[in-house]
């Protein structure tokens, strides 16, 4: 289980080849990509800068991964998220998961995206051509992770 | 009893700094209540919290709700609604 939050960007090929390396209990490599995206709200955005909490961070993610590894059958967990100054068509985010069956991998991979997007401490402001400004949450995100509640757990 | 209060995002920016070491009166022992105690302190804290909606708050790295009681030293840390992802 691992979980980097870094300046870089990364390479998801080489990160989900790494994450089955040499483990033939692996039989379901499911993930997700946040890409940046040069349209927000109508406005167009030149680039973007994420903020984080150094320590809280970390430590939300890794609870994130905690539960969803009391939720389902995980074998193995990756979590990329960058910080600092992100362009349009750049990576965001890396949610990796790594099972026996794809049923766990999917499901999981859904879950950690949901809940990292409510309870992980990363704040994004956009440049566009009226100044920055700060992303405003969505309904959408906290009803995504509410859906979860309701769900009872799997395993 | 001294807290050391972070701001975070938007909070950050509306208090022009990003953290502040703070005796609190005795009164004062939950996060609500260190919200609300900031909120009428005056400058600068009077019109930034105003300013951001929902906040959200933390103690020692976890997040927090009003009622999440204070420690002596604790890290309190006030930001908005999370958006990454």
């Amino acid at each position: 289980m691992s979980v980097r939050v870094q300046r870089e960007d990364f390479d998801a090929g080489q990160e989900l080849t790494a994450l089955r390396a040499a483990n033939p209990r692996v039989g379901a490599v499911a993930s997700f990509i946040g890409v940046a995206r040069d349209l927000n709200e109508n406005r167009a955005v030149l680039a973007m800068t994420l903020e984080h909490y150094p320590g809280m961070t970390e430590r939300a993610l890794e609870d994130i991964v905690r539960q969803a590894c009391e939720r389902w059958d995980i074998i193995d967990v990756l979590i990329i998220h960058r910080i600092g100054t992100i362009l349009p068509l750049e990576q965001i985010v890396l949610v990796a998961v790594a099972s026996a069956h794809r049923h766990d991998a999917f499901e999981a991979c859904r879950y950690l995206i949901d809940y990292l997007k409510t309870d992980a401490p990363f704040w994004k402001k956009e440049q566009t051509n009226e100044g920055a400004q700060w992303v405003e949450s969505r309904a959408g995100d906290e009803q995504a992770r509410a859906a979860w509640e309701r769900d009872r757990p799997r395993k | 009893m001294k807290v050391v209060v972070l701001y975070f995002a938007r909070l950050k920016d509306a208090m022009g700094r990003s953290r502040d070491e703070i005796e609190v009166p005795t009164q004062v022992t939950t996060v609500g209540e260190l919200r609300a105690w900031l909120a009428q302190r005056g400058a600068p804290w009077q019109a930034a919290f105003a300013e951001v909606r929902s906040l959200r708050a933390a103690v020692d790295q976890s997040m927090a709700g009003d009622a999440t009681r204070l420690r002596d030293g604790a890290e309190v840390a006030f930001f908005p609604p999370v958006t990454g992802g």
